[in-house]
């Protein structure tokens, strides 16, 4: 085999796909080929009058051909999709017999353990749909399961986006987009969460108001404006359900639709493997085989919400009872989304409170929630126009990344998430505690030093792996894949017998760019006249950056270090080709050309360093 | 005559002591608590019973309590005014004797070192140290006619801070913890309050009374047989913790599973 | 310049020295491609899931009306539980999964597996409609005389700016009162007894015995009492008032502040964290501790509630009380500064309350 020189570009693409089909086309297929419909198929009568007046024809042609690529990964962001609409749909029926009211009433309903007891109409509506109304807890076990899927699903689906790249230009506003979707969407499930006004969730906005309240010079104003007036008010729940029922969900809605848009116009990325090149998309259309599995999926998502909803609990608010603000209960934590938050606020040490001029500044309140909240989500926003800073990357890039491929990317990606962690984790350090028979004090000093030194470690664990793999990557290119079968030569040497890559699979491994740091590229920057530009006071910042993100890097085999390597193996690994035979003999690939297609590698000697 | 001294030795006289001292004993007891609970009062028991249970003292529990249970400093408190309630919750529970020292000891059916009378017994004898709080009647802990409901109200107030409003417990400062409640005999959760062992504070009967506590098992037994069984497993009662595993570990692994299941060509 | 200047790759690499795309791999056929039985067998595995799925529908409708709702029963793993619910559910669930695993199967294994190519193009508008855009645009601006009048400018400007003003304040000042007083103030004061929460019964100092804790709200706030009470204020007073009050061996108080303010060893705290405001409510009476279950702040009862461990700053305040003619413990006074958490103007009232005078 040689090295295929096909020129890029779709169109050439194509055909050679449409050649190799025919070659191999060689029993009758059942299945489907692009002419298969019926020559005298008819735009369908029932639809002539919607075309008539909305022109439906052209954009069913448009969107029934749209190709999508077809990757599990890229159906991630589906289950978030699809569980915000199974929340949508389980939240409609909620709020039929939900009354979102902080009126005082005393319960009379089936649940023995709370009979006579002063509650909410919000808590004794809860307990209604769940114990009165027949199907009304798998609803709401539905509801609360499908919210917790849809953040589970934004945020390994953000981690697809991120650690595959595909959040570089042009896609950057859809990134923003979805951060600012998965802002609302733990603010949506906050909101959700208090609003049964049970002793879990009222302890919930007892903290919201007390970390409200330590905003300086606006703390006690906005407190009293959000819970009209002292806490707990009677208008907070009032106030939440709008927002939960009407006011986010509406954006939320508004900003998928936007997302969405965002995916289609510069069609789907993809990720690099032989074919597929920047200018093109490759796989499945909307008609029908894209429609079948993505709306199969829903249901495959909307199934598996039911059976979790039928088979395990999720806040039990009959065992929490109604919320009574002298009352708590061991283990107070919000859902998972809102850990980081509530584990700062366990982290932060009190003397980060001061007295100024008479003022109280409660940085150990402040910090972690009112500032630290709004940081994360700006973080993620500005990081691709950040990362394109440093690159000085001005291209579209359609193609995906390898996480390897960008090893300092993927580093920072994992430390940040490794500090993300601790946070969520320290929420739960009461809980840890007893389950691990730790002591509480112990953790929470433990997370404290953890959240400097772990993010420290992961970043430094991960770019050395990233480093190793994209070796290893360039081992498999340059000597072929380890087939595992030693071969002993005459003279008792042994040998690992390496099989040669086919081009496809090379490919794959050869594709990427790496970027050199800005500072080495061409010198100092020059402006269109050629004159030497003064270094600007950021332009150090960008170097230092630049070199930080791309010093290490490990550039793809070229064809010249493939041929050097071949020519390097012949002469290392087998001394004469008569030798080569000989292992040949002993049960070696059949190849035509020993020494070029495939290769061995003597296990004694180091002899790639 | 018998010579005074050979008086005090005779088990009669231990009987009219410990009579006198039951009598101090309940008087003051009544006076200090006016709705003290009638328990199976230790006045039951005979002097043979206190003499076999200081015997038992002596042999397992005078190391760290002293021999006349005056307690040795630091490592066990005195026992007098400790009284019978304490000793029942405390061995028949398994955490006393103490097996090895530690932040806590801990409830264990299998380490229970002596039989219902040796425990009586000893109760007996640490009752006739000094005044305590009596084994509660059986009325106040069969449950009859409690108001389950006012229960959980108490309970919530007084008890779920610490022990989770499920019941399952919950971390205390320094690796100290306040025990799962499910599955723990009535008599002892209402020993536990009236004496307050370890970091649990005392809830006396002026408190919580013993209607409020017996109330208050009815909620813990309810919520044991039943009161939670709604909705699937409840995955240890942990609230947003377990919802988080769950949902983090099976719930999206499932769901990714099947996207690459989705994602793979067919054979 | 170049209109393509933006596209130019930053970072190009010699391009003569890369190895080339080689194209798509040739199509392999799968089973059902090339095996007419494996595409039957699919066929019926797919009819097999609708089927399932149809099947589960009306098993869900039957079980909704035949099955008792209280019905319960346990099931291995789970314990017991109501069965009518995880019936429904998993009906519910086999009805959905029947169809979506059938769909994909069906996708997978019957309708073809051959990718398509779609050609992209750059996001980018050709220089052309720039120029046309531009030109529009600067046609707008002076056909309207935006750039010979910029009175109309300002005024349109400035009219645009405060339209919004009506909505928006209106609904942001109608929100909820300002802040003024009631962060200082509770309902304790001279003489008010404390009860018992939630029974409202009143407590004589000997009732407070060693170790013991006693969960309190102020006379006239808990018990039938707090019935009468409007429940807004009942819920403004629970949040508040509560106070947690233990007895200590005088010997062991390190304060002389909290001895005084106390009863014979009898003290008062207030129960709202200092931190965020979760009721500090975990009393360990052999170490005296106070922990909050929220965030782990810990409060040293034997030094006047002092922060040893968690991010709380300050210590709980404390509540002076001793006992009235009855023998009933009574508070001396209010709190003598503000209950709860921290908030900037709490050592200068004055900020909030100057215009009340």
């Amino acid at each position: 085999m040689s090295t295929n020189h096909v020129p890029q570009g779709a169109g050439h693409l194509r055909a050679e796909t449409a050649t190799a089909g025919a070659a191999t086309a060689t029993a009758p297929q059942p299945g489907w080929s692009p002419d298969q419909g019926s020559k005298d198929a008819t735009f369908p009568k029932a639809l002539v009058g919607v075309d008539e007046r909305l022109g439906a024809a052209k954009m069913m042609r448009w969107g029934l051909g749209k190709v999508f690529p077809d990757h599990w990964s890229f159906l991630l962001g589906e289950i978030a999709m699809y569980s915000m609409i199974i929340a949508l749909i389980t939240g409609t029926f909620l709020t039929l017999w939900f009354v979102p009211s902080m009126g005082h009433v005393v319960y009379d309903g089936s649940y023995v353990p709370l009979k006579g007891v002063a509650m909410s109409e919000a808590y004794a509506s809860t307990l209604d749909i769940s114990f009165e109304v027949k199907g009304g807890l798998l609803i709401r076990q539905l509801h609360h399961w499908s919210a917790l899927f849809f953040i589970v699903g934004i945020a390994v689906h953000a981690a697809r986006v991120f650690f595959t790249g595909a959040f570089r230009k042009p896609r950057e506003i859809n990134w923003v987009i979805g951060v600012v979707m998965s802002l609302l969407a733990c603010i949506e499930g906050f909101a959700g969460y208090s609003l049964p006004d049970d002793l879990l969730s009222g302890t919930g906005i007892r903290a919201m108001n007390g970390f409200m309240m330590s905003a300086p010079v606006i703390g006690t104003w906005m407190t009293f404006f959000v819970f009209g007036g002292e806490f707990p008010g009677e208008s907070i729940i009032t106030r939440l359900y709008i927002a939960h029922v009407l006011l986010i969900p509406a954006i939320l809605v508004g900003l998928f639709v936007a997302h969405l848009i965002l995916i289609v116009l510069p069609k789907h990325t993809q990720y690099p493997g032989p074919g597929r090149t920047n200018d093109n998309v490759a796989g499945f259309p909307v008609m029908p085989v894209y429609a079948a599995k993505a709306g199969g999926f829903f249901f495959v998502v909307f199934g598996i919400t039911a059976l979790v909803s039928a088979l395990v609990q999720i806040n039990p608010v009959w065992v929490f009872g109604p919320y009574d603000p002298t009352q708590v209960t061991a283990g107070s934590q919000p859902d998972f989304y809102m850990w980081f938050s509530d584990g700062a606020l366990r982290l932060l040490p009190g003397w980060l409170e001061f007295e100024l001029w008479g003022t109280t500044w409660s940085f150990n309140i402040f910090l972690g929630s009112l500032l630290l909240l709004p940081l994360v989500w700006l973080i993620l926003g500005v990081y691709p126009f950040v990362e394109a800073w440093i690159t000085g990357d001005k291209r579209e890039h359609h193609l995906l990344q390898r996480p390897r491929n960008a090893p300092v990317r993927t580093a920072v990606g994992m430390a940040a998430i490794s500090m993300y962690l601790v946070l969520a984790l320290a929420c739960i350090n009461d809980i840890l505690a007893i389950k691990l028979h730790l002591s509480i004090n112990d953790l929470t000093i433990l997370f404290r030093v953890l959240f400097f030194v772990l993010p420290v470690v992961v970043f430094f664990v991960v770019k050395r792996l990233c480093l190793s793999l994209q070796r290893h990557d360039r081992e498999t290119v340059l000597h072929g894949w380890e087939t595992g079968r030693v071969v002993r030569t005459e003279e008792g040497r042994f040998f690992e017998v390496h099989a040669p890559l086919d081009e496809y699979t090379r490919w794959s491994l050869v594709e990427y760019e790496t970027p050199r740091p800005l500072g080495q590229l061409d010198g100092a920057p020059t402006d269109e006249h050629g004159v030497r530009r003064p270094a600007g006071p950021l332009t150090g910042l960008r170097n230092a950056l630049s070199s930080f993100y791309y010093k290490d890097s490990i550039t793809a085999v070229t064809p010249s270090e493939l041929a050097a390597a071949h020519h390097h193996g012949e002469h290392e690994a087998l001394e004469t080709p008569e030798e080569a035979a000989r292992i040949d003999q002993h049960g070696a690939p059949v190849s035509e050309a020993p020494g070029d297609d495939y290769y061995t590698k003597g296990l004694k000697a180091g002899r790639h360093s | 005559m018998s010579s005074p001294a050979a008086l005090r030795r005779s088990p009669l006289a231990l009987l009219v002591v410990l009579f006198l001292g039951l009598c101090f004993t309940g008087t003051a007891y009544a006076a200090l608590q006016p709705s003290a609970a009638p328990g199976t009062s230790a006045a039951t028991m005979s002097a043979e019973d206190v003499a076999a249970g200081k015997k038992l003292f002596l042999g397992n529990c005078a190391t760290c309590h002293g021999t006349n249970g005056e307690g040795v400093d630091p490592i066990g408190p005195s026992l007098v005014g400790a009284g019978a309630a304490a000793v029942d919750f405390q061995v028949s529970t398994g955490r006393m004797p103490l097996p090895a020292p530690g932040v806590q000891a801990d409830r264990n059916a299998s380490q229970v070192k002596f039989s219902e009378e040796e425990i009586s017994q000893l109760a007996a004898y640490v009752d006739s140290l000094g005044p305590g709080p009596d084994v509660p009647a059986a009325e106040y802990t069969d449950l009859q006619g409690a108001d389950i409901a006012a229960g959980g109200a108490a309970y919530r107030t007084n008890c779920a801070m610490c022990h989770n409003s499920s019941g399952t417990g919950g971390a205390l400062t320094r690796g100290k913890y306040a025990p799962t409640l499910m599955g723990v005999e009535p008599q002892h959760i209402y020993e536990a309050m009236l004496t307050g062992p370890q970091s649990m504070p005392v809830f006396n009967d002026n408190n919580l009374t013993p209607q409020d506590k017996e109330n208050i098992i009815a909620f813990l037994k309810n919520m044991e047989e039943g009161g939670n069984s709604y909705g699937g497993a409840g995955i240890g009662s942990y609230g947003p913790a377990g919802d988080a595993l769950f949902v983090w570990t099976l719930g999206i692994g499932t769901l990714i599973a099947l996207a690459v299941w989705i994602g793979r060509k067919a054979a | 310049m170049s209109t393509h200047h933006d596209n130019l790759p930053a970072t190009a690499e010699p391009a003569e020295d890369r190895f080339t795309n080689p194209g798509f791999p040739p199509h392999t056929p799968r089973r059902s491609d090339v095996d007419e039985r494996a595409a039957r067998r699919a066929s019926v595995q797919v009819v097999t899931l609708f089927t399932i799925s149809a099947l589960a529908s009306i098993a869900f409708l039957v079980a909704y009306y035949a099955i008792d709702p209280e019905l319960k029963g346990s099931i291995i793993g789970i314990g017991e539980v109501n069965l009518f619910h995880v019936v429904l559910g998993l009906t519910m669930g086999l009805s959905l999964l029947g169809i979506g695993l059938g769909a994909v199967h069906w996708a997978k294994t019957l309708m073809p597996d051959e990718e398509s190519v779609e050609e992209r193009h750059t996001m980018a508008s050709a220089q052309e409609d720039r120029d046309a855009v531009g030109r529009q645009l600067s046609h707008g601006w002076r056909s309207t005389h935006l750039n010979r009048r910029s009175a109309l400018l300002g005024s349109a400007g400035g009219a645009l700016g405060l339209f919004a003003l009506p909505l928006v304040v209106p609904v942001l000042a109608g929100l909820g009162p300002r802040p003024r007083g009631e962060l200082y103030t509770t309902n304790w004061e001279a003489g008010k007894r404390l009860m018992i929460d939630p029974s409202g019964a009143p407590i004589r100092a000997a009732d407070v015995t060693q170790g013991s804790v006693f969960h309190v709200m102020p006379d006239g706030f808990v018990g039938a009492a707090a019935h009468e009470l409007d429940p807004q204020d009942m819920m403004t007073s629970k949040a508040k008032d509560q106070v947690i009050l233990v007895k200590l061996d005088p010997a062991k108080i390190k304060s002389q502040k909290q001895r005084d303010w106390g009863y014979d060893g009898i003290v008062a705290y207030s129960k709202v964290c200092t931190h965020v405001g979760c009721p500090v409510a975990l009393y360990e009476q052999q170490t005296h501790h106070l922990l909050c279950p929220c965030h782990q702040s810990t409060f040293d009862m034997t030094d006047d509630c002092k922060v040893i461990f968690g991010p709380a700053k300050r210590p709980l305040p404390q509540l002076p009380i001793t006992v009235d003619d009855e023998g009933y413990i009574v508070a001396v006074d209010g709190f003598r500064e503000p209950i709860g958490p921290s908030f900037w103007e709490r050592k200068r009232p004055g900020i909030l309350m100057e215009d009340e005078g």
